[in-house]
Formats: C-alpha cells, structure tokens, sequence
C-alpha cells in the first residue's frame, strides 16, 4: 500500500542552526500517528514544512506519492493556540476554509449539524471569549475538520488546557478519530496522550534531530485503566527521549 | 455614586464661576457669567446652529478623507516594508509644523472656499489614524497569518480575513483622537480667513467684545466634538460586537 504521507531526507535549518537532519517517516491512510520529543527538539518545525509556512533545505515529501512543495491543500494545521478570530462567531470561524475557497454558504450547511457532534450545540452565534478553553479548541478542531484537505496536522492541540480539561479533550479525539476517518499526525511532548489516542509513535531525538525510534500501539480498546496500566511502555519511551534508550 | 462625581464637581464650579462674576461684579468683555453665557447661546442659537453646520461639514469631511487615505497608506505601509521606511518620517515631519502655520499656506493656494479648511482637518486627523491602523495591523499575531496561508488564503484574504478587522480596535481608537481634533481642525482654518464657521464666528464676535457670544461658541465647539467622539463610540459598538456580547453571553 502506498503511504498517505512520506517524508524522505528531510534538513531544515533557523539561519546557521540546524534542526532536522535526513528525517524519514511515513504515515499510512487513516493512521493516527504521533512525533515526540522534547520542547524545542523540531517538532512544529515539521509540521511548518509540511503546511508550506516553511521551506526545506534538503528532501522530499510526497502525499498518495506524489511529492508537493510550499502550501498544498493536503493539509489541515490545528496549532497549539485555538487562533479563533474573536471579531468573528463561532459559526463563521469553523467556516473559515470554506470562505477563503469560495464555499461559504456550502461551509455553513456542512458545519451547523456538526456542532453537537463536536460539544458545541448552542454555540454556534457566540463569540469565542464566552466559550471555555475545551470548547475553543473543540472549535478550533471543527474548524481544522471541515477543511477539505485528508491529513490533519495538530501541534500540540491541547498543550494549553488543564491537566482536566486536557484530559477530557484526549478521550474526545479517540471517540472522534474513527468518525472522522482521516490520516492525523500529532505533534506532543505529552507521552500519555501519545500512548492514548496514536497507532504508531515517532521518537524525535538527537541534535540536529531525526527519527531515533518507533513505537506500534496495536491496543483497539483504549481506556484510561489501560493507560495506566502501560508504565513500561511509558518508561521506554521517555528513556527514548532522554537519549538513554 | 461615583459616576455621578464628575457632574456634580462641574456643577460646583459653574456655580463659584456664577457667584463670582455677580459678587465681583466682572464686567461682560472680561468675563461672562454661565447664565449669560447660556442667555447668549439661546438667544444666538440660529446663526450659531448655521456656523456649526459649515463646520461639522467640513470636520466629517475631512475625517472622512483622513480616514480612506489612512486605510489605503495603512496597508500599503504594511504590505510594502520599505515604503513604510520612506513614507512614515514624512508622516511624522508634517505633524511637527503648527497647523496655524500650515494653515494661511493652503488658503494661498487654494483660496477661500471650504477646500483649505478640509485640507487643514485631514492634515490634523490623518496621522492619529493612519500610525493607530499601521501599528494596529503590525502587530497582528503572525500565527493568525501563517493559518490563513496553510489555508491557501490569498495576499487579499490575508487582510480582509485578519489583518485588517484585527486592527480594527487600533483604528477605532485612532479615529477617537482624530474626532476631537476634527471640530478644532475646521475652526482653525475658519480663523484664518473665511466667510462662515465657526471659526469665523468667533473671531467676529471676539473681536466685538461680546464674550459671553465666545463662550457661547467654544461651547459648541466642545459639544460638536464631544458629538464626533460619541459617533466614533457608536461606530465601535457597531462594528466591534463582539466586545458588548462577550460580557452578555458568558456560557
């Protein structure tokens, strides 16, 4: 099977720093996959080359095999800050993708049945300074869902919520990833919330930083009892990432 | 309690204003009594109301002017780095030379009709907007930018969808500056040299003796540019929604 994404030697450097050095991966169509490591390791850089905010020095990506440069439209970014418009409703907000591509109107019958799917019934005519933490990032999840690209790319989607709030929102993206059927790729230093929602994990180590390891979770009922319950699975990965393992 | 403070204090002193002027017995050309002040601006209310109309005209006007060349310089000095880099010392060099300087200078050039007092209005009311929108639109957070262009948005997109509405508080703010100064700009150019405003106005009267009729007039001049203060106000509840329903529709 072709991978969905495929990321041959890739090298990126900040002026005279380099940061990514010959990083190869691939994600297959419809896995969840996740890149750890530490803050500052390269991480969101990765996803900025694949978004197109960034261009690489060395390498090739390719989607469905066929290899892209600068923004493509075969992605949808989620940052780490919901990035809501506050002069706009929640409703023209997640419609975003929609209004820059010329399908407004279409955006807006997509999106209104989606809010209760989403935890946002209600919300719709609200401005985003009324809502909570959660349900602004749950906004700003509808908002990356309804852009017609097929691989989301989230940094760090719920790095700014509470330990509880950030809680709730992982055991909503697990119930949500297989109705939304979509290859994802998540960048988090989290090492639960990689171990809870990915099929594989990509270790990010080393300085200029590559792909040191790779972790299949091949669990299908996931649980928080069975988080817990993966300690040494836990204790690898953050050897791994300490560059111990 | 508290919001009341102002008016009471204000009160208080237009009542000791009173009590001296009468008590004192201040003749009228050196200083008038509030209720003559008030006798003069009813009793004048007419011509004062036909001044004030000439120059809220050519206040709104030149705010007006002021308003799409700041919003057309404001992008272009955003857009364009080093455009910015040769416009925006010009900017500033204009706003350090006296109005009442500037202002004999236009009507030599383009006489005694209502354009020299436009001019001097937009000359006073431009930079306030035109540096408050640059800043403002300067300082929109660039992930903000960098999602539109994952979006593929559009250079065009990139400022109607967020540079542009995210400085619109920046703008609004400038625009309140420039509302004051807008009344001040036209009377300027009236004192110079015209054939009405209110500017025009008070210069005839001051130069009668009739001080009550002046104060009448600054009167007006406070209450006009109080009025363009309160428009731009409304302007910002109108445009900024969100500000007024956030506080409403806390969920």
């Amino acid at each position: 099977m072709i991978p969905k994404l495929e990321v041959q030697g890739l090298s990126f450097s900040y002026g005279s720093r380099e940061v990514l050095r010959d990083l190869s991966f691939s994600v297959m169509p419809q896995e969840f996959v996740s890149i750890l490591g530490a803050s500052g390791g390269g991480k969101s850089t990765i996803l900025n080359l694949l978004s197109g905010s960034l261009t690489p020095d060395a390498g090739e990506m390719r989607v469905d095999g066929a290899p892209f440069t600068g923004v493509s439209g075969h992605f949808a970014y989620m940052p780490q800050s919901d990035l809501l418009f506050s002069w706009q409703t929640i409703l023209e907000n997640v419609c975003l993708y929609g209004r820059i591509h010329g399908r407004y109107r279409e955006a807006i019958e997509e999106a209104k049945p989606r809010f209760a799917e989403f935890g946002l019934a209600g919300c719709e005519s609200l401005y985003p300074a009324s809502l909570s933490g959660g349900m602004r990032q749950r906004a700003a999840f509808l908002r990356t869902s309804l852009c017609s690209a097929d691989i989301l790319l989230l940094d760090e989607p719920f790095g700014a919520l509470d330990v509880i709030s950030r809680g709730d929102m992982q055991e909503w993206l697990l119930s949500m990833r297989k109705r939304l059927s979509r290859t994802a790729l998540l960048v988090t230093h989290d090492v639960d919330e990689a171990i809870y929602l990915s099929n594989r994990i990509l270790i990010l180590g080393g300085s200029p930083a590559h792909i040191v390891r790779e972790f299949t979770i091949a669990e299908p009922n996931r649980t928080r009892e069975w988080l817990f319950d993966q300690g040494a699975l836990r204790g690898e990965i953050y050897r791994c990432i300490k560059g111990e393992g | 309690m508290k919001k009341s403070l102002p008016a009471v204090l204000i009160c208080a002193l237009l009542l000791l204003w009173e009590a001296c002027v009468r008590m004192l017995h201040i003749p009228l050309y050196v200083l008038p009594a509030p209720t003559q002040v008030i006798a003069a601006l009813i009793g004048d209310a007419p011509t004062l109301a036909h001044h004030a109309f000439i120059s809220l005209a050519e206040a709104l006007l030149g705010m007006g002017i002021s308003l799409a060349l700041a919003l057309v310089l404001g992008v272009l000095m955003d857009a364009f780095p080093t455009f910015k880099r040769c416009v925006y010392p010009i900017l500033v060099i204009t706003q350090t030379v006296p109005m009442i300087v500037l202002a004999p200078i236009f009507i030599i050039y383009m006489g005694f009709g209502l354009a020299p007092k436009i001019l001097t209005v937009t000359m006073m009311c431009f930079f306030p907007i035109a540096v408050s929108f640059a800043d403002g639109m300067a300082e929109v957070d660039a992930d903000y930018v960098n999602l539109l262009r994952t979006y593929g948005a559009s250079r065009l997109q990139l400022y109607t969808l967020a540079k542009m509405p995210a400085s619109l508080p920046s703008l609004l703010s400038g625009l309140k500056v420039a509302a004051t100064y807008s009344v001040s700009g036209a009377v300027v150019g009236e004192w110079i040299a015209s054939q009405a405003g209110l500017g025009y106005y008070l210069l005839r009267v001051k130069n009668a003796y009739m001080l009550d009729k002046v104060f009448a007039c600054v009167l007006v001049i406070i209450l006009l540019s109080l009025a363009m203060n309160g428009l731009i106000r409304l302007m910002q509840r109108v445009l900024t929604p969100q500000t007024h329903m956030t506080n409403e529709k806390n969920v």
